[in-house]
C-alpha cells in the first residue's frame, strides 16, 4: 500500500506526520518526495546509506556538421529549449522535458541525445525501516523527473510518500499511484484555502483522501464546519503544543518522546487501510 | 523600481503574513504581486476588489480524434510521458509536446490551448494587488508566476510607484526561480527548526547562483535560540544579513483569522517587522 502525505499550504507538517507515522510502525519504506526540499532524512541520525544515484534526464546535442538551421527543431519545442541561430543551434538543457521531438522533426537527422544529471538519489536504512530521498541539484527548475526516479526505488509492502506542498505538477507527480492521500492542515484560513485546492486535485486523480488537522487549536473552526459539509473525514487531530514544535526544531521524532502517539499513529494506519478496502 | 522576492525554501515559514505586514508598512508605495500562485493566500488578507481579470494558458494538450484514428499506437509508443493510451490522452500525464501529433500518420491529433488559470489586478487598502489563481493539478506554475510579475511591472510603471514585493513559493525549483529572476533582494523567511536551517542553505545556495542579494528573516527565533544561533552563524558565513528576528506571537494567526496583517494588531511580532522593513536593503 502507498499512502501518501500532502498539503497545499506549506509547513502544515507533512513531515511531522510522515516521520511521526513511520517512527510507530516496524517496516516500512520512507519516501520522501520534496525534492527541493528534503527533510525527513534528517529525523533518523542513524541511518546508514546503503546506496546513491545520479537522476539523468535526456537532452538534445547537435551535430553542428549536419545541421542546415533550418530552424524546424526550435518551432517544434513547445518549451523554447532549442533557438536555431543563423550559425548554431542554441540549447538550453533546463528547459528541455526531454520529449524527443526535435530528434524526431529534424530533417538532416542531425540531433541526438545524451544526459545530463538533475539530481541525486539516496537510500538509507534505520532499523528496519528505509528512508528514500532525493535531492534536485540548485539552478534545475523541473522536479517531476526526479519525483519519479524517487518513487521508483520504493518497492516495500508499505510505503510513506512525504509530499512537496502546492497544488501543481510536483505534487500531482508525487501523489500518483497513491492508494490513499493523507491532507494535513491547520485550522487556520490560509490552511483551509489550501487545503480545498488540494482536494481538488485529488478528486481529478480519483485518490481516496483524508484529513489530518495539525496544530489544532489556534485559528477557527471553519476547516471542521468544511469537512463535515464535505463529508471528508478527520482521521486524527494533533494539538498546538510547544513540545511537540521543540522536539520538532532539534530534529526529534515526536513519538520517540511522546509514546502514547506511536498506538495513535498505528490506529491512524489501521483506519487508513479500511478506508482503502 | 525595486524588486524584493519574499521566499523561503521551507514552506510555511511566514512569507504571507510578513507580505502582508510590509504591504501596509509600504502605505501604497508599492506594487504587491502574490506569485505563490499553487497556494495563493495573500487576497485573504489583503480582500482585493478585482479590477482585471485575465485568462492564463498554460501548456497546451494533445486531443485525438477518435474518428480520424485508426488505433496504429505510434504515438503511444513515442510519447515519452505514459499519456497516450489508445486514442485517448491523460491531460494529467500530458506535457503537450506535441510528439503524438507529429508522428500521426493519420492526422488524428490537434495541440488545444488549454485554459490553465486566471491573473488578476485588483486593488486593496495598501495598493494595488497582482495575484492568479492556477486550476487544481495544472502546471507551468513558474509561466503563471512570470505572467504575474510581468503585469506587477507595468502597473509599478504606470502607476510610478517604486517598489514591487513579491510573496514566492516554498522550495527552491520552477516558481521560485521564476518569482527571483530579475529582482534586487531576496528577502529569505525562516524558522529555527532543524528543517528550516537546512532549507536556507539551500535557498541560499541558490540566491548565489543567481547573483542576488539576500537577507534573513528567521521568524519565531524563541522557539529553539540554539537553532536560531546557528542560523545566525550560518548567515555571517554566508554574508547574508540577518535582517530581523520575530518572536512567536500567537497575534499573527489571531490576525491572520480576523484578515487583517498582524502590524495592525500590535504586539511584539508586529515591532520585530516594523524594525525588520526599516533594515531592508530596498526600503522606500
Amino acid at each position: 500500500m502507498i499512502v501518501s502525505i500532502a498539503s497545499g499550504k506549506g509547513g502544515t507538517g507533512k513531515t511531522l506526520v510522515a516521520t511521526g507515522l513511520a517512527a510507530s510502525l516496524d517496516r516500512v519504506q520512507l519516501v520522501d518526495c520534496d525534492v527541493e526540499e528534503p527533510n525527513a532524512y534528517l529525523f533518523f541520525p542513524d541511518r546508514r546509506l546503503i546506496e546513491k544515484a545520479e537522476c539523468c534526464v535526456p537532452v538534445p546535442v547537435v551535430d553542428e556538421a549536419k545541421c542546415t538551421h533550418c530552424g524546424t527543431c526550435s518551432d517544434f519545442c513547445a518549451y523554447h529549449a532549442l533557438a536555431a541561430l543563423p550559425s548554431q543551434v542554441l540549447i538550453f538543457p533546463e528547459l528541455c522535458h526531454g520529449c524527443g521531438g526535435c530528434i524526431l522533426a529534424c530533417p538532416e537527422n542531425a540531433i541526438s541525445e545524451e544526459t545530463r544529471p538533475v539530481g541525486e538519489i539516496f537510500r538509507a536504512r534505520s532499523g528496519e525501516k528505509e528512508i528514500i530521498w532525493g535531492e534536485l541539484s540548485l539552478g534545475e527548475a523541473r522536479t517531476t523527473p526526479l519525483i519519479r526516479a524517487v518513487k521508483g526505488m520504493a518497492k516495500g509492502e508499505l510505503t510513506i510518500i512525504d509530499c512537496p506542498p502546492g497544488t501543481s505538477c510536483s505534487m500531482v507527480e508525487a501523489v500518483l499511484g497513491s492508494n490513499f492521500c493523507l491532507l494535513v492542515t491547520e485550522p487556520t484560513p490560509f490552511g483551509l484555502y489550501d487545503l480545498d485546492i488540494a482536494l481538488k486535485v485529488l478528486e481529478k486523480m480519483n485518490i481516496p483522501r483524508g484529513v489530518l488537522v495539525n496544530k489544532s487549536g489556534i485559528g477557527d473552526k471553519k476547516v471542521y464546519q468544511y469537512l463535515e459539509e464535505k463529508g471528508i473525514p478527520l482521521l486524527m487531530e494533533i494539538p498546538m503544543l510547544r513540545r511537540i514544535a521543540e522536539l520538532y526544531s532539534r530534529g526529534t521524532i515526536f513519538v520517540q518522546e511522546m509514546s502514547e502517539w506511536k498506538a495513535r499513529f498505528r490506529d491512524l494506519l489501521k483506519n487508513i487501510e479500511e478506508l482503502v478496502s | 523600481m525595486k524588486q524584493i522576492a519574499v521566499i523561503s525554501g521551507k514552506g510555511g515559514t511566514g512569507k504571507t503574513s510578513l507580505v502582508a505586514s510590509l504591504a501596509a508598512l509600504a502605505k501604497g508605495r508599492a506594487v504587491i504581486a502574490d506569485c505563490d500562485v499553487d497556494a495563493p493566500d495573500l487576497h485573504l488578507i489583503l480582500r482585493p476588489e478585482i479590477k482585471e481579470k485575465r485568462e492564463f494558458l498554460g501548456m497546451k494538450r494533445a486531443v485525438i480524434d477518435p474518428s480520424k484514428c485508426t488505433l496504429c499506437g505510434s504515438c503511444e509508443e513515442h510519447c515519452r510521458f505514459g499519456a497516450v493510451c489508445g486514442s485517448a490522452v491523460d491531460p494529467l500525464l500530458c506535457e503537450g509536446c506535441g510528439v503524438c501529433k507529429l508522428v500521426c500518420p493519420a492526422e488524428a491529433v490537434s495541440m488545444v490551448d488549454r485554459l490553465s488559470g486566471h491573473a488578476y489586478v485588483s486593488e486593496t487598502r495598501f495598493g494595488p494587488l497582482v495575484h492568479a489563481d492556477l486550476f487544481p493539478g495544472e502546471e507551468a506554475s513558474g509561466k503563471l508566476v512570470a505572467m504575474v510579475r510581468e503585469m506587477a511591472r507595468e502597473l509599478a510603471t504606470s502607476r510610478n510607484l517604486e517598489l514591487v514585493l513579491i510573496d514566492g513559493s516554498p522550495g527552491i525549483g520552477c516558481p521560485v526561480i521564476a518569482s527571483l529572476t530579475g529582482v534586487d533582494l531576496a528577502l529569505v523567511v525562516t524558522e529555527p527548526t532543524i528543517s528550516g536551517e537546512h532549507d536556507l542553505e539551500r535557498i541560499l545556495d541558490v540566491t548565489e547562483h543567481f547573483r542576488i542579494k539576500a537577507q534573513v528573516c528567521i521568524n519565531k527565533y524563541d522557539l529553539n535560540p540554539d537553532v536560531a544561533r546557528r542560523i545566525e552563524d550560518l548567515c555571517a558565513e554566508r554574508r547574508a544579513e540577518v535582517a530581523g528576528k520575530l518572536p512567536f506571537d500567537p497575534a499573527v494567526v489571531e490576525a491572520m483569522v480576523l484578515g487583517k496583517p498582524v502590524v495592525e494588531l500590535g504586539g511584539p511580532a508586529a515591532e520585530g517587522i516594523k524594525d525588520l522593513w526599516r533594515a531592508l536593503d530596498v526600503c522606500p
